[in-house]
Parts: C-alpha cells; sequence; structure tokens
C-alpha cells in the first residue's frame, strides 16, 4: 500500500464515548523533511509530538555464522548447524568471519556511515536458554560504523501524485551474534531450544528518533530492506526472521523534553509496524491524558487485537555487565592509504575497494528509471518495491515501440493491480512480458481499441497460452479501419432504432 | 616405518582442563564430571600428531583456580618429593602412633598433577596452563623445569579457560632441553585461535652456551617479598654470585608496580571468571541438576551443585566488579594498572637487561595439613606474588630447579625473557641448570627395581 505522508502533529479528536483498542487520531500537518512538526495545534486540545526510532537486525546473507563454520539456512532440521563453538563448548574460540565484516562495511557505506578503521568486540551478559555461552559477543564500545543517513519518501496523499523525501540519521552499525530459538511447550511443561539460528552474523542498524509515526518508520525500514537486498548484505525478508525491527516510542507536548519511551517488540511485518507504532502512539496519548504516566516498558504487538501490551518478565533493569572479549583483538579496518604493503589480502579488508564495488543503491536506480525512461518518480518507487517487476517493465519496453511513459500505465495499473488482487508475485505472473509487449504493439499499431485490449489482457489472464491475437481474432476485438464498414455499422444502428432517431431529430 | 615426528614414542601427560577427543575432561569439577569432549585442543593435536602417547589426565585444582593443586573434586595431588629419600632423611620421625602419610607436602598449583607426573618419571613431559604461575609454582615445589611461554605464542584452542587474557599452555620436563623441544612442537600461528600471533615460528635446538659475559640479568628488587624464606633469598643470591662471576652483568632494577599486581589480578581474573563460567548451565553439557522447576532455578542449582566455593566466590566477585556502577572504579582501573606493570617490564628490557632472575616461590612446598589451614584466596594472595606479574605483562617465563632446601624439598628459581625471546631464555635457563645441577629424586620404591634404569636417566633427556 502507499505510505501516506502523517501528521507531525496529533490531537486526541477521536469521539468521546467510543472505546476500542484503536482510538483515532486527527492528523492535522505534514511534517517537515526532518519527521519534526511546526508546533502549533489544528484542534483545541493541545498537540502531541510523537517521537520514533528504530532498532534494526538485519540477519547476514553469508554462508558461514559470523564465529564458527558452521553454516547459515533458514528451516533446517533443528540443532543441525551447530558447531562446537555455537553450543558454547568449552575451550572453544571464536575466528571472525571476513564476509560478515565485508557485509557491514558495504551497509556502513550505502547508508552514509563513517566506516571505523578500528573497531572493539565485547560480551554482553544474561542467562536465557538460547544463549548458550551465558553471553552475546556484539560491538558495544566501538562500532563497526557510526553517523550515517538514510533518505527515505513518502506520498503525501493517497494518489501517490507527491513525494516528498525525508531522511532519518543512522547513529550505528554493529556486528553482534543471534540467539538460538526457544519454543515453550506449555503443555509438556518443558522448553525446546534449537540453535541452528545461535551464532549467525547480524548486523544492528539504530536509526535516530527522527521519525513521527508508522508510515514514516514503515517507509524507512522498507527503504533499508530494498537496500540491503539490492547490497545483498541481508536477504531482509521479515517473514523468514531475517529482518527484525524495535520501535521506540515516545510523546511530547511541543518545547518540552522527550517523554518516557516504551520499546515495542515482536513486529512481523512492515504494515504491523506501521499499526504498532500508531497504535503505541495513541496510547500513550491517551494514558498521559487521563492522568496517567508512562513506563519505560517493553511491550509486545499483538497482531490479532492490534495493540501492544507489556511484555512479561521484566523485573527491574538488566545490568549486562559489558566486558571487552578478550579473544578477539580489535578489528582493524584498512583503505587504500592505509593498506600495508607486504599484507596477505586474505587477511585484510579494504574499505575503498569495496566501496568501488558497491552496485547502484535503490535511489540511484529509481533516479535512472525515470532519466532513462521518462516515468514519473512516483512510478520508479512502485517499480522497484515489487520484486522483478523493474526487469519486467524493462523487457516490455525492450519488446515494444510502445512509449515506456505508456507502457507504465499498464505494468502499474493492470499488470500490478491483478497480481495483488490474486496475491501473486511477478515471478509467478500467466501473463509474461512477452505477451504484454505484443499486447501492448497491437494496441500501439491502432488494431484494436484500448477497450480492447483491456478485454484480451482479462482473457490473458486465464493463462489458457492463447496469444494476444488470437484472442483478438476470436472475440472479433480488431478495429475496423474500413471507413465504408463503419458507415454501415452506423446505418444499420440507426435503422434499427427508428423511433429514437425521429426523437433526437427533433430535439 | 618412519617416525611421525620428533616426539614418536614419547609418553605425556596432559592437565585435565584440557579438551581430549574420546576422553573425559573434568577440569576437577562436578560441573565436568564424566564430560566427554568431542574434540582435541590444537596443542594436544599436535603432540598427537607428532606421535607422542597420551599416558593420561592429571588432577588440579577445579577449573585451575588454586595454588596447591589441592581444590580438585578428585581429591589433593602428592608432591612425589614427599616420599623421596632426600624429604624422608629431613623430617622429624613421627611417632609410631600417628600415619605416616600425614606429612606429605603439596604440589603447588594449579598444576599439580602435571608437575607430580614428570617428576615422578611418570612420563617424560606434561601440559599444564599458566594464568598467574600455575605452570611454575608446581614446577617449582616438584623439582622439574616448568615453562610459561609467551602469550600468543601457543595456541589456547581447547583450553578451557580461566582469564582469557593470561592463560596460556605451559610445558613442564624434566630439563631445560626437552622443553624447548615440546616447544617447537607447538608453538606458532593457529587460526582457530584470533590470540595467537600470525609470524612464523621456527622451532630452534638450543646451543651450549659457554660464554655469558655479554649476558645482563636484572635482579628486581620488588621481588624480594614479604614472606621469602631466607632460604630461598639466600639461594637467589648466589644465583646471581653465579652470573656475576661468569663474568655476566648483574644489576639491581625495579619493576615498581609489582605490589600491586595481586589485586589487579583479583579483579581481572574474577571478572573473566565470571563472564567464562556463564556457559556453565546444565543445558548443552556437563552436569545437570535434577531441579526442574523452572529455567533459572535449574541453572542455579546446577551452577550450585557443580561448581566448589571457589568457582562460585570467583563468580560473585567478578560479576560484582563487572556491574555498570563499578565497572569503572574496578575493571578499566585494573587494565590501567596492568598497563603500568607491563610497562615496568618494557622499561626495564629497554635499559639492556636481557633476562630477569627471580625466586619463583616463597618458600618449599608446605605440608597438606599447613596450608589447608588457610583458604584458597589467602593462599593464592600469597602464592601468586612472584609469577602473577610475567601473566600480566604477557612475558616467558620459566622455572629451573635449583637446589634442595634444608627439609631435603625442590626449590626452583625463574628467569623472565622478553617477549618472544624463548630461544634466547632457554639459552640462558639451559646454561644455568648445568651450572647448578639439580639432583634427582630419589624414590624408594622405584629406586629398589629401577636403578638401572635411572644410571641411564641421569640427564633426564630422550634426545
Amino acid at each position: 500500500a502507499a505510505a501516506r505522508g502523517c501528521g507531525g502533529v496529533w490531537c486526541r479528536a477521536w469521539q468521546r464515548g467510543t472505546g476500542g483498542p484503536a482510538p483515532r487520531g486527527h492528523r492535522a500537518i505534514a511534517c517537515n523533511a526532518r519527521g519534526g512538526a511546526p508546533p502549533f495545534p489544528a484542534c483545541n486540545l493541545a498537540p502531541w509530538v510523537p517521537v520514533v526510532g528504530l532498532e534494526i537486525h538485519a540477519q547476514i546473507s553469508s554462508n558461514s555464522k559470523l564465529f564458527s563454520g558452521s553454516q547459515v539456512q533458514f528451516a533446517a532440521p533443528p540443532n543441525s548447524l551447530v558447531s562446537f563453538f555455537d553450543a558454547s563448548l568449552p575451550g572453544t574460540l571464536p575466528v571472525l568471519n571476513r564476509r560478515c565484516v565485508e557485509a557491514a562495511v558495504m551497509t556502513g557505506l550505502a547508508l552514509n556511515c563513517s566506516i571505523n578503521k578500528k573497531s572493539l568486540f565485547d560480551r554482553k551478559h544474561y542467562f536465557y536458554a538460547d544463549l548458550p555461552a551465558g553471553y552475546q559477543i556484539t560491538q558495544q564500545r566501538v562500532p563497526i560504523a557510526v553517523n550515517g543517513s538514510l533518505s527515505y519518501s513518502l506520498c503525501t496523499d493517497n494518489k501517490m501524485s507527491q513525494m516528498v523525501t525525508k531522511t532519518v540519521r543512522i547513529k550505528q552499525i554493529q556486528l553482534e551474534q543471534d540467539s538460538g530459538k526457544s519454543l515453550h511447550d506449555d503443555t509438556r511443561s518443558q522448553t525446546l531450544v534449537d540453535l541452528n539460528r545461535a551464532g549467525v552474523g547480524l548486523m544492528e542498524v539504530v536509526m535516530e528518533p527522527d521519525m513521527c509515526c508508522g508510515e514514516e518508520a514503515a517507509a524507512a525500514v522498507r527503504e533499508l530492506q530494498l537496500i540491503l537486498q539490492t547490497l545483498g548484505s541481508s536477504k531482509a525478508v521479515m517473514a523468514e526472521g531475517q529482518l527484525r525491527v524495535d520501535a521506540n516510542v515516545s510523546v511530547h507536548h511541543p518545547g518540552e523534553p522527550y517523554g518516557v519511551r516504551t520499546e515495542v517488540k515482536n513486529i512481523n511485518s512492515i504494515r504491523f509496524l506501521a499499526k504498532a507504532i500508531d497504535y503505541e502512539i495513541q496510547r500513550q496519548i491517551e494514558e498521559l491524558e487521563n492522568g496517567g504516566t508512562i513506563l519505560n516498558e517493553t511491550r509486545a504487538f499483538d497482531s490479532k487485537l492490534g495493540c501492544t501490551v507489556p511484555m512479561r518478565d521484566k523485573e527491574g533493569k538488566q545490568d549486562y555487565r559489558f566486558m571487552p572479549e578478550p579473544n578477539l583483538p580489535p578489528l582493524i579496518l584498512y583503505d587504500a592509504k592505509s593498506l600495508p604493503a607486504n599484507v596477505n589480502h586474505q587477511q585484510v579488508v579494504n574499505i575503498d575497494w569495496i566501496h568501488e564495488r558497491l552496485p547502484d543503491l535503490p535511489r540511484v536506480k529509481r533516479e535512472k528509471l525515470v532519466e532513462q525512461y521518462g516515468i514519473l518518480p512516483e512510478h520508479s518507487f512502485t517499480l522497484l518495491n515489487e520484486d522483478g517487476l523493474t526487469e519486467f517493465f524493462e523487457n516490455v519496453v525492450k519488446q515494444t515501440q510502445m512509449k515506456p511513459r505508456k507502457v507504465i500505465g499498464w505494468i502499474l495499473n493492470d499488470l500490478l493491480s491483478y497480481l495483488k488482487e490474486h496475491s501473486l508475485t511477478v515471478k509467478e505472473s500467466p501473463v509474461s512480458s512477452s505477451l504484454l509487449a505484443d499486447l501492448l504493439n497491437l494496441l500501439e499499431k491502432k488494431e484494436i481499441s484500448s477497450t480492447a485490449a483491456k478485454q484480451v489482457l482479462a482473457e490473458l489472464w486465464k493463462g489458457k497460452g492463447k496469444t494476444p491475437l488470437q484472442i483478438v481474432k476470436e472475440k472479433k476485438l480488431e478495429l475496423i479501419q474500413d471507413q465504408k464498414e463503419l458507415e454501415q455499422i452506423c446505418q444499420a444502428v440507426i435503422d434499427g432504432q427508428e423511433n429514437e432517431v425521429i426523437m433526437v431529430v427533433l430535439g | 616405518g618412519q617416525p611421525l615426528g620428533v616426539l614418536d614414542g614419547i609418553p605425556i601427560a596432559v592437565k585435565d582442563n584440557f579438551n581430549t577427543a574420546g576422553i573425559e575432561t573434568t577440569c576437577a569439577s562436578n560441573m565436568l564430571k564424566g564430560y566427554i569432549s568431542p574434540y582435541n585442543a590444537t596443542v594436544v593435536q599436535k603432540l598427537l600428531d607428532q606421535g607422542a602417547v597420551l599416558l593420561g589426565k592429571t588432577n588440579l585444582d577445579e577449573f585451575a583456580m588454586g595454588s596447591g593443586s589441592t581444590d580438585g573434586v578428585f581429591g589433593p595431588v602428592r608432591n612425589p618429593w614427599s616420599y623421596s629419600r632426600q624429604y624422608k632423611e629431613k623430617s622429624v620421625p613421627k611417632p609410631h602412633s600417628q600415619d605416616e602419610e600425614s606429612d606429605w607436602v603439596i604440589t603447588g598449583g594449579s598444576s599439580g598433577g602435571s608437575a607430580a607426573a614428570v617428576a615422578s618419571y611418570t612420563c617424560f613431559a606434561a601440559l599444564g596452563s599458566d594464568t598467574g604461575g600455575s605452570t611454575r609454582n608446581p614446577a617449582a615445589h616438584c623439582g622439574v623445569v616448568g615453562l610459561k611461554p609467551t602469550y600468543g605464542l601457543i595456541s589456547r584452542h581447547g583450553l578451557i579457560p580461566l582469564v582469557n587474557s593470561m592463560d596460556v599452555p605451559g610445558i613442564l620436563t624434566r630439563c631445560v632441553d626437552d622443553a624447548a623441544v615440546v616447544l617447537g612442537s607447538l608453538a606458532g600461528h593457529d587460526p582457530k585461535d584470533s590470540t595467537t600471533i600470525q609470524d612464523d615460528f621456527k622451532p630452534f635446538e638450543l646451543p651450549n652456551l659457554t660464554d655469558v659475559s655479554k649476558l645482563s640479568i636484572g635482579i628486581p628488587k620488588e621481588y624480594h617479598a614479604p614472606g621469602l624464606s631466607s632460604e630461598i633469598l639466600a639461594l637467589w643470591s648466589k644465583a646471581a654470585d653465579l652470573f656475576k662471576n661468569a663474568g655476566a652483568k648483574v644489576i639491581e632494577v625495579s619493576l615498581p608496580h609489582t605490589s600491586y599486581s595481586i589485586v589487579c589480578y583479583h579483579v581481572l581474573c574474577t571478572a573473566e571468571v565470571a563472564s567464562n563460567m556463564a556457559r556453565f548451565d546444565g543445558l548443552e553439557y556437563g552436569h545437570r541438576s535434577d531441579m526442574n522447576k523452572s529455567t533459572e532455578s535449574m541453572y542455579a542449582a546446577t551452577r550450585r551443585e557443580g561448581f566448589n566455593d571457589v568457582v562460585r566466590g570467583r563468580i560473585l566477585s567478578g560479576n560484582y566488579f563487572l556491574l555498570k556502577q563499578n565497572y569503572e572504579n574496578y575493571f578499566i582501573k585494573a587494565q590501567k594498572v596492568r598497563r603500568l606493570i607491563a610497562n615496568d617490564f618494557v622499561k626495564v628490557f629497554r635499559s639492556g637487561v636481557d633476562i630477569l632472575l627471580t625466586p619463583t616461590t616463597l618458600s618449599d612446598a608446605a605440608p597438606y595439613m599447613e596450608f589447608i589451614k588457610e583458604d584458597n584466596r589467602t593462599r593464592s594472595t600469597q602464592d601468586d606474588i612472584l609469577t602473577q606479574a610475567a601473566n600480566m605483562a604477557g612475558l616467558p617465563a620459566i622455572n629451573v630447579p635449583t637446589a634442595l632446601s634444608e627439609r631435603g624439598l625442590p626449590i626452583g628459581l625463574q628467569f623472565i625473557g622478553r617477549s618472544f625471546q624463548e630461544k634466547q631464555l632457554l639459552t640462558v635457563a639451559k646454561w644455568f641448570e648445568k651450572q647448578v645441577k639439580f639432583p634427582m629424586i630419589q624414590l624408594e620404591e622405584v629406586k629398589r627395581h629401577e636403578h638401572n634404569v635411572f644410571q641411564h636417566q641421569k640427564s633426564a633427556s630422550f634426545t
């Protein structure tokens, strides 16, 4: 769904007397580019400024784990991808995976970060069944990348005609281990632990609280997802747990200090992310306006009820007893200038070398599409948003004389809406790019009308293997070009409707 | 056939905190009783690849915490010298009613089992570990050579850690040449241990040093520590004279921060222990308590049942020091003090000193009944003072058995060298060993049957 621009200032203007878990807010004013809001109320009640930050964990796309050689694979049989180190057998030591470092550097560069040429690893201690060593190796003191930014776009209305670009600051990117999974079996009073995921490399991307609502957060995450997928540093599929997002939400009155924030977890899709954040904002506003206070707590998003609930078992704040990881020396990265002369290239990571090989980021890809094909910016967003759609579009353009500016309409309105209706991906489309190109060629050569083209397309969806030309012939949809033939038809119609003709002639 | 390597057929023993595939690895703790390790520590693998024969795993203080080898679940280790003629001759005859066995002496620790195994001729070499002196201390008490290599020279992969930033595998042998041979088989980069240096290591044979006139020996005055026995003090002085008379330059030097090393060690060691022991939760391996009301209660019961008081005490202390409110004042401070201690050595070595000569222990081995009168922490504090700083600085150090005490028990002296200069360190140690001609242990029972064997073993070398 198209992201709508949100109001930076929320008023509590829902109908009094109505209950319900998701009260509606009156969205007043568009946010400015940085996500902050001009603080004037659109209604008589005092305005609130919501503040949203994000902590995103992206699983690194690599063959093996961050510190051990066991394989990284989704949905493998339980405990089949566990090395001695992953199981925390005594005496095992971490060995850093080079590919994970490269992934983090790529991501840092793509997000305009400064890459720290020296970064450190730390142990973060807590006891949990899915954390075999009793600590997670992470980068708390000096992470691998800091101070970046991510630009994303929102539509200011539903029609996707006005897009506004916003920026969120990236505080840092750090490398850390993923934990295993624990499944609680209450019927048998047991917990099942699967360590396949334990030790998989993660990049934690911290986004500063520059966002103000669910849509902004969703758009930012979507853009990050596209960037990661373009880089190949993470597959970033939320449904497979490769991208996990926690939101930090607070509200305050303009001019006053930031309010107490809550952390919202257990969000399984980008759509739920927006919902969860919006719900939490409303909940906090309601709570505060009723004279209550916000607790600095962690809440889980319940997707069935559409609300956030406090998470159990958070008695007091955790002291993670951070300590440097003694088994890993500082991570030193080089650039062209600092690269030592006689060094084994297998043993070093060169930031400049990686920079030179970065692929076109989504933003650049979109700009190129707009420039090359003359389509609108919002079109380019939709093209990149759907896996495979850009390729499809370009293939059609190659095979037809119709101008890309016209082709895009057929792609975005007809093809895409059909796919969405039937929950199909572009790859699963029964209509191939060649078939569509054939159809568009008929239209372009004026052999059929556009109404007829839509009818043909409807028939093509059925996937019966017929070509557009065959369907046109079968349904006799050819445009009649012959003047005489047209006159005959018109005359026949007029002849058949004598009474109506008399009435028209009489006025 | 062809020999697999220089150690082919040589019997060795390995301290029970090294992983040995298919063989129980317990760290002398209930937590790992019955734990069969699925892999070999790198150093064990290297020895086996050379053809060495693993005779057995040796006893230690639980998880290598201790300086007596008295606090493991399998019981204390007895110093073989307790049964030597040299010791028995000097000991006060006991009335018949008293247990003849009651005045046996400790081996020192925590690698007491390994030291005893080598001292009693059950094997030619043994692996120990050294975090604060755990190889050199029992080497001194058992009259064997105990080498602590430079940190980063030998792989720790498979050594169950006490303090990751200070632990090294230690080598125990009957003579310095043997230590050099074993070192040659073990040293070198291990990709599985990121703290090993990348540089190539070339095994070396020790030259027979005859001229020490170019040597500069440093005598650090702070090692005249409180509690140092007059016997050892005299021996230390005699050793210094030995070098002087042979033409070496012998000078007094200062390592001013030596006295802080114990407190510093206490903070850093307990902090790492708290962290390293966090993995022992009974879930994946090792002892698991029957308590199953909840995960937390299972963890607590497992750890209470699996660890002894010493380990639990260190975990509690360590967690205290790592708390957010304490981290700066304790952990960070200790790291800074550690840097000062390391710098003391850097300065002294930079000033032209080649090797430092110090005592290894404060006295000869105490009788077990005496030793256990004080708790583990007190003993460690006392006993580690002379050996601890070398671990702080990551430097190589070696105990060379020097002479017998008045009680007929071994006394050793320690040489500390420059980082990665094991060849120089061992060369000097070998020269010293030749001068002092430390006597062979005379184990009565063995002597009766194996007299001929012992004649052959005079030099205790297997080359």
